[in-house]
């Protein structure tokens, strides 16, 4: 009874809301709508109506999918800023870190399998029925450890709603060493999937140690910026309540990590261009362009200018105090690191070709509609997500109290 | 002498790669392609609504089907049957689908002489013959590099070089294919194990065990891999129906393939494709192991190198000068 009884709630707090809420959500839905007819057409004819080539082999998907495995990172990372300048209730803050972090992880798996060739042989990575190809396989590896934290990050919401659920105390001290865990966890599965590309030595661009440590400096930046706007959605619709102070501190955060990861640039740039050997190549397609290609050009040098900015403005206390600055801030980073860590990393690692030609790469539209339908589907869990804990997080929905809408 | 005669001497140089596309000649004609009105065609369409099954016309033994290497010996001759079963079908002849093991004592490696190479690409397209490569979009194992001469700056190679004759006065060109690395970074990144050095030194790919994710063509320094990015298409007239399971036979769409020095014919004792139709005698072929072939020769004798040796690939492709 008491089951039931819990879900007939939850399909109630789901299905009730303010008309913005059934916009939003019908919007979601009819793009991933879109999404999913598309890859239905990606999977009749073959990845041919995508702008991949045998020259850039990897596109659009692996470039969004890296870019929220580094998102999924950060949003679990926040735990630690969070502690040591005590934002209010940990919890609080780990429960919608770990919403964004799973939304942002189903995202990375949706990805993964449309840039998949052969989707239908899925079931070869399962260890035991497949072969999962360990040790050697990087991409193995991120398996592991993107499944693992998926885990976690169900796991301890989980557990700490099922409690606040039940109006039964948190044993904290079963739930937190889950909580530390996820701290080294989040700093893996960004360091092992940089490590997919670095690990290439075919590809110069990516073959620099240098890759991981800059993954986490910029995952620090996207993902505390989407974690920001997020609070403020939050605690604008629901009861559930973020300081300002917390705000402006992850701000303040986002201005070290971008200095860090502006540092690294400055370290990468000056090695290639010192040394002025052919490694350079990659480096100089997207920058200013190879052989009269550089389709990259714009976009990189949009990615700079945002980041830059948003450094400026986190960097200044009185822009980071204010919401209107901030926020701009937020957005300038999103969309700068997206590009950065996305196509910007993606592409020039294959471009020029390892025997020197250079082709070049654009998403087709099938590749962009997709790839819309893919965010539409993971925001439209992070909302309903978001939708069904709040209200148990702050007391709203327990299994005594009636469901509060 | 070669067992495929090539008639098309003089439209050679034509057949150059000046239009080549990396998925085809005219990918444009590829996305627009109707479907062929078959039955097979109209129910796989219809399956596309489920999504996964749409992938291929895929039967139920073919999507549990093992990994090749875990196969038992019943299990492959069951695999080869519904092979070529599926194979007449399509293409409407008997097939050979070999599972000839490695030769007891061989470790294969290849010699090319950039100094005879003239660069006449024959050897690109026998090898599309043999091997089954799709027409469709275009598949070639081989690309032939044009140098100027005085350096051997990959990019400032080309492979779109289309004059009336080769060679060209100051150039000199340089095949590259698959190198079959005995260190090859291609098949350590794979996840699934789905492709693996054989024991006498064969790259191969298992193109039913392949999830195409294409880690490995990131992975190659040499571009030796190629993805089937849709149906291959091949006409039903120049199919090779001579084949072996982890070579020429028949793949399909979204799948990884590559060189495997012509598995189907070195396993056999017979010289790969490329081996036998170069008119100039620059390429060469033969076992490692054996203290008296002719590439053991070549190692000795002849000033070798390797391409990117600094990468650690050790490839077991030698390229050499004669003279």
């Amino acid at each position: 009874m008491q089951r039931s009884g819990f879900f007939v709630r939850a399909v109630k707090t789901l299905v009730t809301g303010p008309p913005v809420y059934y916009v939003w959500v019908l919007v979601l839905l009819t793009f991933a709508c879109v999404g999913i007819a598309a890859y239905s057409k990606q999977l009749q004819t073959g990845l041919i109506v995508t702008g991949m080539t045998g020259y850039v082999s990897w596109g659009f998907y692996i470039g969004n999918f890296t870019f929220l495995v580094g998102v999924a990172a950060a949003a679990v990372l926040l735990i630690i800023p969070a502690y040591v300048y005590q934002f209010g209730p940990i919890r609080d803050i780990v429960i919608v870190g770990e919403a964004l972090a799973v939304s942002a992880l189903l995202m990375c798996l949706m990805f993964v399998t449309a840039d998949l060739g052969r989707p239908d042989r899925l079931w070869h990575l399962i260890p035991g029925w497949g072969i999962l190809n360990l040790p050697t396989s990087l991409l193995g590896w991120d398996i592991v450890v993107l499944n693992g934290y998926l885990f976690l990050n169900l796991f301890i919401p989980g557990y700490i709603l099922w409690k606040a659920y039940h109006n039964e105390p948190t044993n904290m001290r079963f739930i937190t060493p889950f909580i530390i865990l996820s701290i080294p966890w989040a700093v893996s599965i960004h360091t092992v999937t940089a490590f997919i590309y670095n690990g290439l030595a075919a590809r110069p661009f990516w073959n620099a140690s240098i890759l991981a440590p800059r993954f986490l400096a910029s995952a620090f930046c996207s993902g505390p910026a989407l974690v920001m706007l997020l609070y403020q959605v939050v605690r604008k619709y629901t009861k559930f309540h973020v300081k300002d102070e917390a705000l402006f501190k992850i701000a303040e955060m986002i201005a070290y990590a971008m200095a860090i990861n502006l540092f690294l640039l400055g370290a990468e740039f000056f090695k290639e261009l010192y040394s002025d050997t052919h490694h350079l190549s990659p480096l100089q397609y997207l920058y200013a362009g190879l052989h009269g290609k550089g389709r990259l050009v714009p976009w990189i040098w949009c990615a700079f200018a945002f980041n830059v900015a948003a450094f400026l403005i986190f960097l200044v206390p009185a822009t980071r105090r204010n919401f209107a600055t901030l926020n701009v801030g937020c957005v300038l980073i999103i969309l700068g690191i997206w590009i950065e860590k996305g196509i910007g990393l993606i592409i020039p690692g294959f471009i020029p070709s390892p025997l020197g030609e250079v082709w070049e790469y654009a998403p087709t539209a099938v590749e962009l509609l997709v790839t819309l339908g893919v965010w539409s589907l993971g925001l439209l869990i992070l909302t309903l997500i978001l939708k069904l804990i709040i209200p148990i997080e702050t007391g709203e929905l327990t299994k005594d109290a009636r469901t509060a809408a | 002498m070669s067992d495929r005669q090539f008639t098309d001497e003089e439209s050679v140089p034509e057949q150059g790669h000046d239009d080549v596309d990396p998925k085809g000649p005219d990918r444009e004609s590829g996305n627009t392609r109707e479907p062929l009105p078959d039955r097979r065609t109209f129910l796989k369409s219809a399956a596309g609504v489920l999504g996964l099954f749409a992938v291929s016309s895929c039967t139920w033994q073919e999507f549990f089907q093992k990994n090749f290497k875990q196969m038992t010996k019943e299990e492959i001759e069951g695999t080869i049957e519904r092979l070529r079963t599926q194979y007449k079908e399509k293409y409407g002849k008997e097939f050979v689908v070999g599972a000839e093991g490695p030769i007891d004592g061989t470790l294969y490696a290849y010699g090319l002489d950039i100094q005879r190479c003239i660069g006449c690409r024959r050897c690109v397209y026998a090898c599309v013959e043999e091997n089954n490569q799709s027409r469709d979009p275009q598949i070639q194992y081989i690309r032939v590099l044009r140098f100027k001469r005085g350096n051997m700056d990959l990019e400032e190679s080309t492979i779109y070089y289309n004059p009336e004759e080769v060679p060209e006065q100051g150039y000199y060109y340089m095949p590259v294919q698959c190198q079959h690395c005995a260190n090859p970074p291609c098949t350590k990144v794979c996840p699934v194990q789905a492709t693996w050095t054989e024991p006498d030194g064969i790259v191969v790919v298992d193109y039913n065990w392949c999830i195409g994710c294409r880690y490995c063509m990131a992975a190659c320094p040499y571009m030796g891999r190629w993805f089937n990015f849709a149906e291959p298409v091949i006409p039903k007239d120049r199919i090779n129906t001579q084949t072996h399971y982890l070579g020429n036979r028949p793949r399909m769409r979204n799948v990884v393939e590559k060189c495997t020095f012509c598995i189907q014919r070195v396993r056999k004792g017979k010289y790969p494709a490329c081996v036998e139709v170069c008119p100039v005698g620059a390429r060469k072929f033969g076992n490692l192991l054996d203290p008296d072939s002719e590439i053991n020769r070549i190692i000795k004798t002849k000033r070798v190198f390797r391409l990117k040796e600094e990468l650690n690939t050790q490839p077991k492709f030698y390229y050499f000068f004669a003279i």
